[in-house]
């Protein structure tokens, strides 16, 4: 029936919500061409823990309903869209990739997924993560590894790589990350699709399995700057249920997109770029740069010096609350359980069996982070370092409108690489997690692919609220880059 | 700066039951990363630290009124051992 | 001879009688089927979030102010990390170094003299769930289980913490009155100690008097009545004078009320002490009470007890009856001041309200709320002992009709046949005939026994049936005797 070009799995959501008006396709159809094509790279890429097939159906089926007696809720009704498995969806096992979790089902939605529901998107499962997300690769995952669809010997990036790796292959149209350190961006940059952090405070964080509650934000992973756009206010607003919830007026993210960039003046952060930089990722960086420049922006200088210690920061700060956050995770409530002759017996050996290395290692620091003698040079310490980060960055935005750099300093890296060298993995955050720290929105655009065919990010980042300027640049960059090379991953029948 | 990291006191407040093996190698992992980490004691100036949320929300409350409280049966569904209606659990040892 | 000074802080935890609780939506209720008020956030379920309730901010503002506190202008929740197996995160949202209220007092009247109690500070936190240990099958140890109902986790706890400005157990007894009553007045808390809507504890320790360095301090659990309070400090108290005075320290620890033996035990004391790493709530923002605000909460407060017993001395009631009227049920508070209002004079109001009224209530078992005696009333019955229509103990009857509901004090004075017969006329024959009959009286009062009088007076009461006045019938016999 379709006279689409090229497969259903492949459309924009834009694209698809056309076809879905006009008649050309249902629901039904993207469902199915997106399940489909999940059965076909599943083996290879493992983006998928759970693939809701019964649910997702009915979704689509009331989708094709509602669409044809001209009850429209807007551009996510009928499409397929994947959430990464941090998200709790009533009924549908949630398990943050994380064995202590195992089993769960939540009793209720998080508040995206509601939002979701009643935008009409058609829920296809729950992606792969670095448990908890914690990680840059997806490789610390309980339920096994995900794989980059531009080579399955390279990790997705992390810890949204289920997400990323399912929106660049096509086994959903658009996804939701999280974003803690870079966790939405870093994928999507090493993945070949658009990534987005919204400004902190405006997507809600209820019913977010938390990892660090002062950066964790939910945004959308998609294969066009259009789509995270219709994604975001789908999701986005004030929520009564989240107490950091923005209850402000919101931008429209969509309102410049076709503004171009001419007399925008676009701050180059100097700190970012140099050593531990592939020199196709700084090559990229400066071709778009003329690009823009080319197009009419004013490219700026600017250091923020500060950024150097963001990251040690961003390991104090992520895993003290962190440390607090999983601590309801003891085996008395919901999860796995190990006996013990004592609650303290139970908990101890319920948690060191159910959490993995990364997360114990991080809960371990957290907990040091924060304990009695040394909260103040730590904790208390890197809370100040946040406070000049963003003194620095808003004083940078007196003097330009946004600020970019490459999303990473490196494009996907071989899984196994870094597993056995924390250090080195985060690293690869250093370029977005100073937004977290400043709660700033960034988003990540892919703009080309190296010599080995592996895609390279470039990140635009906006002053808290400023989605809108930032929308605006990053459709300008997705203009100029004319990303359109797609991962060749042979298919196989799973 | 701390030179020695009591990771066996670490665990404990962390309730986390770890071999003294898997014990020795977070401790020295612990201590390269918390080397990196202390390069936030470079900062230079003593900015005002106000609670970390950008958009410096403040006053952000419900009313006093009553939801629906979650069915039952569907919470102690997850639970890993109930009596009658309770959550179960062994003894405490220690007493809060 | 050492003379010790004890030295006395008493912590209070108050249970909010809010309809929600303090972070969800769920119901606040005791008695329930256990887990039947639960949801996300009070049950610690991964990715809930706590939005705090608006109401209790205002009542703990409340419970600051009327307690002479400062409120602070800005100030912050925390988290205190510790794992219980009733604490469904983990840990408690609380407050750490920024309490909402800080630096009051509270006036305690104990015996005649008032001493002042300073209050460090009020803070707002979440309530833990319940345990309950029960045994499972024949033996002790391995067979027990802990029992877990949520149902209280996450109701609104506001905790007060006094300086250590308390001397005897007899002051921290009637501290810890002062402050039920007060935070029950406030409407905030049905602050019942059974229920463990408010609960107690006190921190002990004495020093050579003079000495101004504090002694180690004690912790005391477990008091459930304000008798078991004030027993358990005053043990405490003993056994740490009796230490000391053998030669011994005192151990910092807590102790656990034990009110059948009526002694204190050492509780199992934890490894090391707690580090609850406390830090800023991020998943919460600042509370800005400013002046608009604080002035708002302030205007809603009632009359306190201390402004009311002012009060009651101003009217003319001494000191210690202003204390007992204050302290007294609304309703009994507002026959008085109708009674006042209706021209009685108020120490006479005041006196058959806390004396008679009060009796007739327990002997009844009735509750004040049911008391059908109004203002008027008492004013009316006040004004007829005053000009002699009923003698002071026939007024003790004429009350019980009232109260009985056999209609006001006039009518019940007539229908029980109490009016005295205050006519002088009337009298003249009565006394005559008393006076006749009983020679050996008259000349036993006029050879100096005054006391002779009074058998007269008696005589004239038995031929009038008791009825007539006996403050008139004494006057006459006097006036007839002078002659």
């Amino acid at each position: 029936m379709s006279e689409l070009p090229g497969d259903l799995h492949d459309l924009t959501i834009v694209a698809a919500g056309a076809a879905l008006r006009s008649g050309e396709t249902t629901a039904v159809e993207l469902l199915d061409a997106v399940l489909d094509r999940a059965h076909r790279t599943e083996a290879q890429l493992h983006a998928y823990l759970t693939l809701d097939r019964v649910g997702a159906r009915e979704a689509a089926e009331t989708a094709d309903v509602e669409l044809a007696a001209g009850s429209d809720r807007g551009p996510l009704h009928g499409i397929p869209i994947a959430l990464k498995d941090n998200m709790c969806t009533r009924g549908v096992e949630t398990t943050a990739a994380s064995q202590i979790l195992a089993g769960y089902v939540p009793p209720y939605d998080a508040t995206v997924v509601t939002r979701l529901r009643r935008a009409g998107a058609v829920l296809v499962g729950k992606t792969n993560l670095d448990e908890f997300a914690m990680g840059s690769s997806t490789e610390n995952s309980a339920y096994g590894p995900s794989f980059n669809p531009w080579d399955i010997s390279r990790v997705p990036g992390g810890s949204s790589g289920g997400s990323a790796a399912a929106v660049a292959v096509g086994s959903a149209l658009g996804a939701l990350g999280s974003d803690t350190g870079g966790s939405i961006r870093q994928p999507a940059s090493l993945s070949g699709v658009v990534g987005l952090k919204p400004t902190y405070g405006t997507v809600s964080r209820y019913g977010l399995i938390a990892f660090a509650s002062s950066l964790d934000q939910i945004g959308p992973l998609s294969r066009s700057i259009a789509d995270a756009a219709l994604t975001l206010e789908a999701i986005w607003g004030h929520d009564p249920l989240d107490a950091t919830s923005y209850a402000g007026v919101y931008p429209d993210p969509t309102a410049d997109l076709d503004e171009g960039v001419q007399g925008l003046r676009i701050g180059v952060v100097s700190e970012f770029a140099g050593e531990g930089y592939e020199p196709a990722v700084e090559e990229k960086m400066a071709a778009i740069l003329d690009d823009l420049s080319g197009s009419g922006a004013e490219i700026v200088e600017v250091s923020l010096p500060t950024v150097d210690i963001a990251l040690s920061a961003y390991y104090l700060v992520a895993p003290a609350e962190a440390s607090s956050n999983l601590a309801r995770f003891d085996g008395i409530r919901y999860g796995l359980r190990l006996e013990g002759a004592t609650t303290e017996e139970l908990m101890a050996r319920t948690r060191a069996e159910g959490f993995g290395p990364e997360v114990t290692r991080r809960i371990l620091l957290g907990t040091y982070a924060l304990s009695a003698g040394y909260y103040d040079a730590f904790y208390g310490q890197a809370q100040r370092v946040r406070a000049a980060l963003r003194d620095e960055f808003e004083a940078a935005y007196q003097k330009v409108d946004v600020l970019v750099s490459p999303t990473s300093p490196t494009v996907a890296f071989p899984a196994g690489e870094k597993v056995d060298d924390p250090l080195s993995m985060y690293l690869t955050d250093i370029c977005t997690n100073p937004l977290n720290l400043v709660g700033h929105p960034g988003i990540s655009v892919p703009v080309g692919v190296d010599d080995q065919k592996l895609p390279i990010g470039f990140q635009v980042m906006a002053p808290a609220l400023g989605e809108r300027v930032m929308f605006r640049v990053a459709a300008e960059v997705e203009r100029l880059a004319e990303f359109s090379a797609r991962p060749l991953l042979e298919e196989v029948a799973g | 700066m701390p030179v020695e990291i009591d990771i066996a006191h670490v665990a404990r407040l962390a309730r986390l039951d770890l071999s003294e093996e898997e014990l020795e190698g977070y401790k020295s992992q612990l201590g390269a990363i918390l080397d990196h980490a202390a390069k936030v004691q470079s900062l230079q100036g003593d900015p005002e630290v106000e609670a970390s949320h950008p958009l410096r929300f403040e006053n952000a409350y419900r009313p006093d009124e009553t939801r629906p409280s979650l069915d039952r049966d569907e919470v102690l569904a997850q639970a890993p051992e109930t009596r009658d209606g309770y959550f179960v659990a062994p003894p405490a040892m220690e007493l809060e | 001879m050492t003379s010790w000074e004890p030295v006395i802080g008493i912590e209070v935890h108050v249970e909010l009688s809010t309809r929600s609780k303090m972070f969800c939506g769920c119901a606040v209720s005791f008695g329930d089927e256990p887990n039947t008020h639960v949801c996300p956030v009070c049950l610690g379920l991964p990715g809930a979030l706590p939005v705090p309730n608006r109401q209790a901010i205002e009542w703990i503002m409340a419970i600051g102010l009327a307690l002479n506190c400062e409120v602070t202008e800005r100030s912050v929740f925390h988290r205190k990390n510790y794992f219980y197996a009733d604490l469904p995160k983990n840990y408690q949202i609380s407050q750490f170094d920024i309490p909402v209220c800080h630096d009051g007092y509270l006036d305690v009247v104990v015996g005649g003299e008032t001493r002042r109690v300073g209050i460090e500070r009020a803070h707002m936190e979440e309530d833990t769930g319940k345990s309950t240990h029960v045994g499972v099958g024949g033996r002790i140890h391995a067979a027990e289980a802990t029992l877990l109902d949520f149902n209280r986790s996450g109701v609104p706890l506001v905790e007060i913490v006094s300086n250590p400005d308390i001397r005897s157990a007899a002051q921290a007894r009637a501290y810890a009155q002062e402050l039920r009553t007060l935070v029950a007045e406030l409407g905030v808390s049905d602050a019942r100690l059974e229920e463990g809507s408010i609960r107690f504890d006190a921190n002990v320790s004495v020093r050579p008097q003079g000495e101004t360095e504090y002694g180690t301090k004690v912790e005391i659990k477990n008091m459930n009545s304000f008798r078991s309070l004030e027993r358990a400090v005053a043990h405490e108290i003993e056994r740490q004078v009796a230490v000391l005075e053998a030669g011994g320290e005192i151990v910092q620890e807590t102790r656990h009320w034990d009110e059948e033996a009526g002694v204190t035990h050492s509780m199992r004391t934890k490894e090391g002490s707690s580090d609850y790493r406390y830090f800023t709530e991020p998943d919460l923002v600042p509370m800005h009470m400013d002046d608009e605000w604080v002035g708002a909460v302030r205007a809603t407060l009632p009359e306190l007890p201390a402004a009311r017993r002012s009060r009651y001395v101003e009217m003319g009631l001494d000191p210690d009856q202003a204390g007992v009227m204050s302290d007294a049920h609304a309703g009994v508070r507002a026959i008085f001041a109708d009674a006042v209002a209706a021209g009685s004079p108020p120490r006479a109001a005041a006196n058959w309200l806390t004396g008679e009224v009060t009796g007739w209530l327990r002997r009844t078992e009735t509750d004040p709320e049911d008391l059908s005696l109004s203002g008027a009333h008492l004013a009316e019955l006040v004004a007829m002992v005053d000009d002699g229509t009923v003698s002071a103990s026939a007024a003790k009857e004429v009350l019980e009709g009232v109260l009985g509901g056999e209609g006001p004090p006039r009518r019940v004075a007539a229908d029980r046949d109490l009016i005295q017969i205050s006519d002088t006329a009337e009298l003249e024959s009565a006394v005559e005939t008393a006076l006749q009959e009983h020679p050996e009286a008259v000349a036993n009062f006029q050879a100096g026994e005054k006391k002779a009088i009074g058998f007269l007076v008696g005589q004239v009461m038995r031929a009038t049936q008791g009825k007539a006045d006996p403050k008139l019938v004494n006057d006459l016999l006097t006036e007839k005797l002078s002659h």
